[in-house]
């Protein structure tokens, strides 16, 4: 073909048609239309409601829409309306990222609410960190992150375990046998844990991870008895606790003497193993269903006229409710203001509100939430029995483990 | 002395459970060459099965066995009537629709009975444990271990001494001349996948109350039967028996002496290595086609 004009401004246009059809988000504009707008603000709400984590995912949904109608029912936030945008991830990562982006460019939200993995928050941050957005996580985690795009609500593991490693070695012991799921989270708690064990004179007779959705704990258990440890420190997950826990009391094994240390096992779990596999073992959490307070006697009143009598909240749902209520009061310090995803996580920075599980406050550097870690018993009817309750809530540090490194204000420091 | 005899134990109780699951899948796989990838949702059949039968009748483990094993036999028998039956000739379709109706069987009862995990109860009198050579041994894998050995027991009779096992071996080394004998070669091949599904439906109902019952459990299961079968030959039940002692134990071994995971991939190993040398398996049934 020979190099005309005429074939040129041809190819050009066809490239430039391309190029764009292709690549859509040419036409998208970061920044400037406005989130709030006609008297709604609009928020996304992304958590699986089928597949895999369906189960506790399901749960964190809920809650996250009965504190959206509640703030509804009260008028709004100065007068507008939130509106919730649900999307349904289905457990699988991928999915979750298409669904963020969804909710971040098309449907405008001011902020997004959702997962329960880290494997789907690991996979939406790059959406939110590109558009400068703001995704409010719930669920307690590893630490080791740092972004200024998302709000945590959930535990870190120095929260988790300052007070529950002591206390475990003060009324049982110093030998303690690690067993975990094998991936990150796991092994990131398991790191915490050597470390507080370590200043305590504490000792690591076994540290195992067996595969994620592994249920045959013959051999494990024959190591409990070959090692005998004091305390068991569990983070296996899902399937694998109900196995473990099953399989342990029907091994002879006693909570009083060998008891099971967990991080994770919580009422819903306990739900599905029934109450005399999971009673005497013991958990750490920020949030119990039998914790006394007023807020969490409204919470858990309200949660069960909507859902069910049977319905249970555990630490994840109920931190998908005071996030929430966290957003509502930050918006509504915002006033009259623009309302942009950032300026709502600067209006977070630093604030304080009753949750039912007593005072909470976002950490202004690492967006991070101070919580008040308690020590529950499981008891035979599926609740919890808080033993120790922490005296004053506890600052978060998602780098406790890794000296030298923070997170600030600015980002990442020391790595 | 007492960890040895622990750990031998727990071999010999992962090899029942295997045997328990691979006994249905060796009898379809071997008697009619189907390779049933569904044989892991059946599994879960069995357990939701137990499950709805305990919160909804009140009714204890031994009793919903029985029960267990007809209503997912007559789902087995559904599943050949329907899908199986037209793709005898193509095994590579086979495996696709069989790998389709595992997941919707999948999803359907994730739609029905909900995504949680559910919970069945041990039998009272066998939720403790027996004190054996100084070891605890719990009651309900012995029981377990019982049961596989009457199954097999069972299904050998069936299969060696009934006329429908005779019809069923006499269909297996020759469909067309058995056909020409006047044996109804369609209904034997039914009966067969739906005797091998109610299997695989017991075997999720003894297994359930040790485990938990979700949904996607049957896939961990479809892969372990599988390996079962391949390593001991097929069509071979005394190869089920020792190719599941073998991966059982092996497991159990290793999984004590290292740890879970590396067990199960060293197992997977070895298996492909045996495969790659002797891919018959270790019993081979002589036949001549």
């Amino acid at each position: 073909m020979t190099f005309t004009r005429r074939n040129f401004l041809k190819s050009t246009a066809v490239a430039g048609v391309a190029g764009s059809v292709g690549f859509p988000h040419i036409w998208i504009k970061d920044s400037g239309a406005a989130w709030a707008a006609n008297g709604e603000i609009k928020v996304g709400v992304l958590f699986s409601l089928t597949g895999t984590t369906a189960v506790v995912e399901k749960s964190m949904h809920n809650a996250t829409m009965m504190a959206i109608d509640e703030i509804n029912a009260a008028g709004g936030i100065n007068g507008m309306k939130l509106t919730a945008i649900v999307e349904d991830p289905a457990s699988d990562p991928a999915t979750f990222a298409d669904k963020a982006n969804k909710l971040v460019l098309n449907d405008k939200c001011v902020s997004v609410f959702g997962s329960y993995t880290s494997a789907s928050r690991k996979a939406v941050l790059p959406v939110f960190e590109k558009r400068k957005n703001l995704y409010w996580y719930p669920t307690l985690y590893e630490g080791r992150e740092c972004s200024k795009n998302v709000m945590y609500t959930g535990a870190v593991p120095n929260q988790q375990q300052k007070e529950f490693i002591p206390w475990l070695v003060k009324n049982f012991g110093k030998k303690f046998y690690l067993i975990g799921s094998n991936y990150i989270y796991p092994k990131e708690e398991n790191n915490v844990c050597k470390i507080l064990l370590k200043e305590l004179g504490g000792e690591v007779v076994g540290e195992e991870y067996v595969p994620l959705g592994h249920s045959e704990f013959g051999s494990v258990l024959n190591k409990f008895r070959e090692t005998k440890p004091d305390v068991i420190f569990s983070t296996v997950v899902g399937d694998s606790v109900i196995a473990l826990h099953k399989q342990y009391k029907a091994a002879g094994f006693s909570p009083d003497r060998m008891p099971m240390a967990s991080l994770t096992t919580s009422e819903v779990e306990i739900a599905a193993m029934g109450g005399e596999y999971a009673a005497g073992h013991f958990t750490s959490a920020p949030y119990f269903m039998g914790h006394q307070s007023k807020e969490n006697e409204v919470f858990v009143e309200n949660y069960r006229k909507r859902f069910g009598k049977d319905s249970v909240t555990h630490f994840v749902s109920e931190a998908a409710y005071f996030q929430m209520h966290l957003f509502r009061k930050a918006v509504e310090t915002i006033g009259k203001g623009d309302i942009t995803p950032i300026a709502v996580r600067d209006a977070t920075a630093g604030l304080e509100i009753m949750a039912p599980q007593g005072k909470v406050k976002v950490d202004g550097d690492n967006l991070h939430c101070y919580l008040w870690p308690k020590i529950g018993q499981a008891q035979t009817d599926g609740q919890f029995k808080v033993i120790q309750q922490s005296s004053d809530w506890v600052k978060p540090e998602p780098y406790w483990a890794y000296p030298g490194q923070s997170c600030t204000k600015d980002g990442l420091k020391g790595a | 002395m007492d960890i040895f005899f622990g750990q031998l134990f727990t071999g010999l109780s992962i090899a029942s459970i295997l045997l328990l699951v691979a006994l249905g899948l060796a009898i379809i796989y071997g008697a009619m060459g189907v390779i049933n990838l569904a044989h892991g949702e059946f599994v879960m059949l069995g357990a939701y099965g137990t499950w709805f039968l305990q919160s909804q009748f009140g009714l204890p483990l031994i009793p919903c066995l029985l029960l267990v094993f007809l209503m997912v036999a007559a789902a087995g028998w559904v599943v050949e009537s329907t899908v199986v039956r037209f793709l005898y000739h193509r095994p590579l379709d086979t495996i696709l629709a069989t790998w389709g109706i595992g997941i919707m069987l999948q999803q359907a009862v994730r739609l029905s009975a909900g995504a949680e995990l559910r919970y069945v109860q041990t039998p009272e009198f066998l939720s403790g444990s027996i004190d054996i050579a100084g070891v605890g041994i719990p009651s309900y894998r012995l029981f377990i271990l019982a049961l596989s050995a009457a199954l097999l027991a069972l299904t050998w009779f069936v299969i060696q001494r009934t006329e429908f096992g005779m019809k069923l071996r006499a269909v297996t080394q020759n469909r067309e001349m058995a056909s020409c004998y006047g044996i109804d070669s369609a209904r034997i091949y039914s009966l067969t996948f739906a005797f091998g599904s109610g299997l695989a439906g017991l075997a999720g109902a003894l297994v359930a109350p040790i485990k938990s019952v979700a949904p996607d459990m049957g896939t961990n299961f479809v892969v372990d039967a599988f390996m079962v079968v391949v390593v001991g030959g097929v069509g071979s039940l005394i190869g089920t028996v020792v190719s599941s002692g073998l991966l059982g134990s092996g497991t159990a071994g290793i999984a004590f002496l290292l740890n879970d995971t590396l067990a199960k991939a060293l197992v997977f190993l070895a298996v492909v290595v045996l495969v790659r040398f002797r891919p018959q398996g270790l019993f081979v049934d002589q036949r001549r086609r």
